[in-house]
């Protein structure tokens, strides 16, 4: 199922299956990342799409409104995991017993507070389990439907709302949380780390592959929120080709256990480059500051490193 | 031709899902609603029923899981106790608000803290306001026969609500009695299979569930629920119609013992109605003292006017709370009846009792002394508490 060549124009001309009219933010990274993880269904599949309590909740299913063009389920903040398996398992009973003939795929998106936090259990179950089903975090890195607060997604040292930059406080004191890591140590057939670049065919042939790869498949992707960090909503794909020029986000994906880099940087930047044209990092280029930048330029490097080797 | 057998509540109904086949049963282990789940998966795993079996990572992602499936077209069902109940508590508002059929078997137990795991119906009756229609059981004949009955109430189309078949921890749960089952084919029969008119993998029709509401719409979704839990009153009814013309054995929204004629009534739910069943027989025997009983079955939807019919001639009422709800004036079935009985402009004398938290024993002399207080009451009209608990370990304060 996974074309072998990648015709951008050809899977941008595709019908969306995230209609227009929805609520979200312009230049919100959530929606882009749901347009194209969708993008990859085969036409004319079925499928039932998942949904955690967040930004893009309450932006795209507003009663009596919904966005989705399949059949589509929210249910609460914490439980998008569990609440997927139980569709997904009616679906494999129900086809049993000669109920429904057609053929149907699973997908949920949540943020990463939903993801990394709150919903961390009951996504951990539903990997374990093995659910013929895709979870795809919309990682933004804090809780941006109720005002930017903190997640474990959240970079160090960032400015949000519940770990002000202040006069002795530099933001966000925890390095975030390896998720798609912790994914990939679940054991499961797919675990993908993404995010948007020029063309899309990362992140597109990974939604493919988690998508129509059978069993549980987790994919992670980076996607930026205007607002949130602080840029130009016109400037989010120079911010995404920073992040992984800097080896700030990681192109990665780790199939049947087997690491594999995606993407490696010609010129590694400096972090600087990806922390200079956000908000929430502006106060670290105060010039007593310098030197928790040289830290996250450690984190990075060390983080780069544990990954090159895993993926050799 | 009915089958005669000795069970547990919980092996009757784990007994009623093998007969009903389920589709889909995620469900989390506690104490004591533990063994339904077990018994499940040993049907499964000897190929006695095809209901999945998800092995949730928590009572949370069991309701969650339970929702999903309903949702998506499948007849779904999950088991509980105590604090299982209290995680899954956001997840029994979303299964009423999204009219999703939904069986849940709960085993009462009380709420931490102290952890404790005996019968109480703090866990139930803390979910009383969720949207969920409530049926309690006396005995694991009454929990057999309610859990059927609870699929054909749960998806009628005048309802679409979920149900709680309720039945008291280790009293009935793990107590083995005599019991009389339905055979399978006729419990399929009354069942009889799923057919949602709306649902996920319906190739048919696309649907979204569980939207943003904003003030607009909430208040609507709320008034249809409403009207939902009134249907429900004659549903059950019909249900039990039809249930007696299966097994001869009649069933409405509360038992009636010995209220023909009764001057001292008590309104009790759940297993503790036995003991008092025993005690009514002995002072009605020894004394001749007109005592009697109401055995609340159907909590929610609340049968207030029936309950105000059968008291219209008492004297005095004892309702015995098996919850705290820390009003400090009364427990739930004490503040459900007054209220009743103060709509239908009746003022017998009344008095509310907290017995068995936590499983504390209550015993046929315990009733005894219920029913002397209430003669006491009736004759002084003095009612010194109106809030006292009963088996206190403290001395017991005279009422």
């Amino acid at each position: 199922m996974e074309k072998t060549t990648y015709n951008f124009k050809e899977v941008m001309s595709k019908p969306e299956r995230l209609a227009p009219g929805h609520r979200m933010c312009a230049g919100c990274g959530g929606t882009i990342a749901v347009r194209t993880v969708l993008r990859a269904l085969e036409e004319g599949d079925r499928a039932v799409i998942g949904n955690a309590t967040g930004c893009l909740e309450v932006s795209s299913f507003m009663y009596p409104y919904t966005a989705y063009e399949d059949s589509y389920i929210h249910n609460a903040f914490e439980n998008a995991g569990a609440t997927l398996s139980g569709v997904e398992t009616a679906y494999h009973v129900l086809k049993k017993k000669g109920k429904i003939q057609e053929n149907f795929k699973f997908i949920t998106f949540g943020g990463d507070g939903g993801t990394y936090d709150i919903g961390f259990q009951s996504l951990s179950g539903a990997m374990e389990r093995g659910h013929d089903m895709v979870y795809v975090c919309y990682d933004n890195g804090a809780y941006m439907n109720t005002g930017t607060q903190r997640s474990s997604a959240t970079p160090q040292y960032a400015d949000t709302t519940t770990t002000p930059a202040g006069k002795v406080s530099a933001g966000k004191v925890q390095v975030r949380k390896d998720l798609a890591a912790i994914m990939a140590e679940h054991h499961i057939p797919y675990v993908g780390q993404s995010t948007f670049t020029s063309n899309f065919k990362d992140l597109y042939t990974k939604a493919q592959k988690a998508i129509y790869t059978p069993g549980a498949a987790f994919l992670n992707v980076m996607s930026p929120c205007p607002r949130g960090w602080g840029y130009e909503s016109s400037e989010m794909m120079r911010i995404c080709q920073l992040a992984i020029d800097t080896c700030y986000w990681p192109m990665f994906e780790v199939i049947e256990g087997r690491w594999i880099l995606n993407y490696e940087p010609k010129n590694k930047l400096p972090i600087e480059e990806f922390l200079r044209p956000q908000r929430r990092f502006k106060h670290l280029f105060k010039k007593e500051n310098e030197i928790l930048i040289g830290q996250f330029q450690e984190e990075i490097d060390r983080r780069w490193e544990e990954l090159r080797n895993k993926c050799n | 031709m009915a089958i005669r057998e000795r069970l547990s509540g919980n092996e009757a109904v784990a007994y009623a899902i093998k007969q009903i086949n389920p589709d889909v049963m995620p469900a989390f282990p506690i104490t004591p609603s533990t063994e339904i789940p077990q018994y499940v998966a040993n049907y499964i795993a000897n190929g006695e029923i095809d209901t999945e079996f998800i092995h949730v990572e928590s009572e949370h992602s069991a309701m969650s899981a339970t929702i999903g499936a309903s949702a998506a077209g499948a007849r779904a069902i999950t088991a509980t106790s105590s604090c299982g109940m209290a995680l899954m508590w956001e997840e029994l508002y979303v299964a009423a608000s999204n009219r999703l059929p939904i069986v849940l078997a709960l085993v009462n137990r009380a709420l931490s803290g102290p952890i404790n795991i005996n019968a109480d119906h703090s866990d139930s009756m803390g979910a009383r306001d969720t949207g969920w229609i409530q049926i309690y059981a006396e005995s694991n004949q009454e929990v057999y026969d309610n859990f059927i009955q609870a699929f054909p109430i749960a998806e009628d189309k005048r309802v679409h609500l979920p149900v709680m078949v309720c039945q008291d921890g280790f009293i009935t749960s793990h107590g083995v009695e005599n019991i009389l089952l339905a055979e399978d084919i006729e419990v399929q029969k009354f069942v009889g299979g799923y057919e949602p008119e709306h649902y996920l993998l319906n190739a048919s029709e696309k649907m979204a569930i569980g939207p943003y509401a904003v003030s607009n719409y909430y208040m609507e979704t709320k008034r249809a629920q409403r009207q939902a839990m009134v249907n429900a009153r004659e549903v059950i009814l019909e249900v039990a119609a039809r249930f007696e013309k299966m097994t001869g054995r009649k069933y409405s929204f509360f038992e009636e013992y010995q209220m023909e004629d009764a001057e001292y009534a008590v309104v009790i739910i759940g297993s503790a109605a036995g003991t008092c069943k025993a005690a009514i027989d002995e002072i009605r025997s020894t004394t001749g003292k007109k005592v009697g009983l109401i055995k609340i079955r159907v909590f929610r939807p609340f049968p207030e006017e029936e309950i105000a019919k059968a008291l219209s001639k008492v004297k005095a009422v004892a309702i015995m709370d098996r919850s705290e709800m820390f009003a400090a004036t009364s427990g739930p079935l004490g503040a459900e009846v007054r209220a009743a009985l103060y709509q239908a402009r009746m003022a017998p004398e009344v008095v509310n009792y907290f017995y068995g938290l936590g499983g504390r024993d209550i015993t046929v002399s315990d009733f005894k002394t219920v029913y002397r207080n209430l003669e006491t009451i009736a004759k002084t009209h003095i009612v010194t508490d109106m809030y006292e608990y009963i088996g206190l370990r403290r001395e017991q304060k005279e009422v």
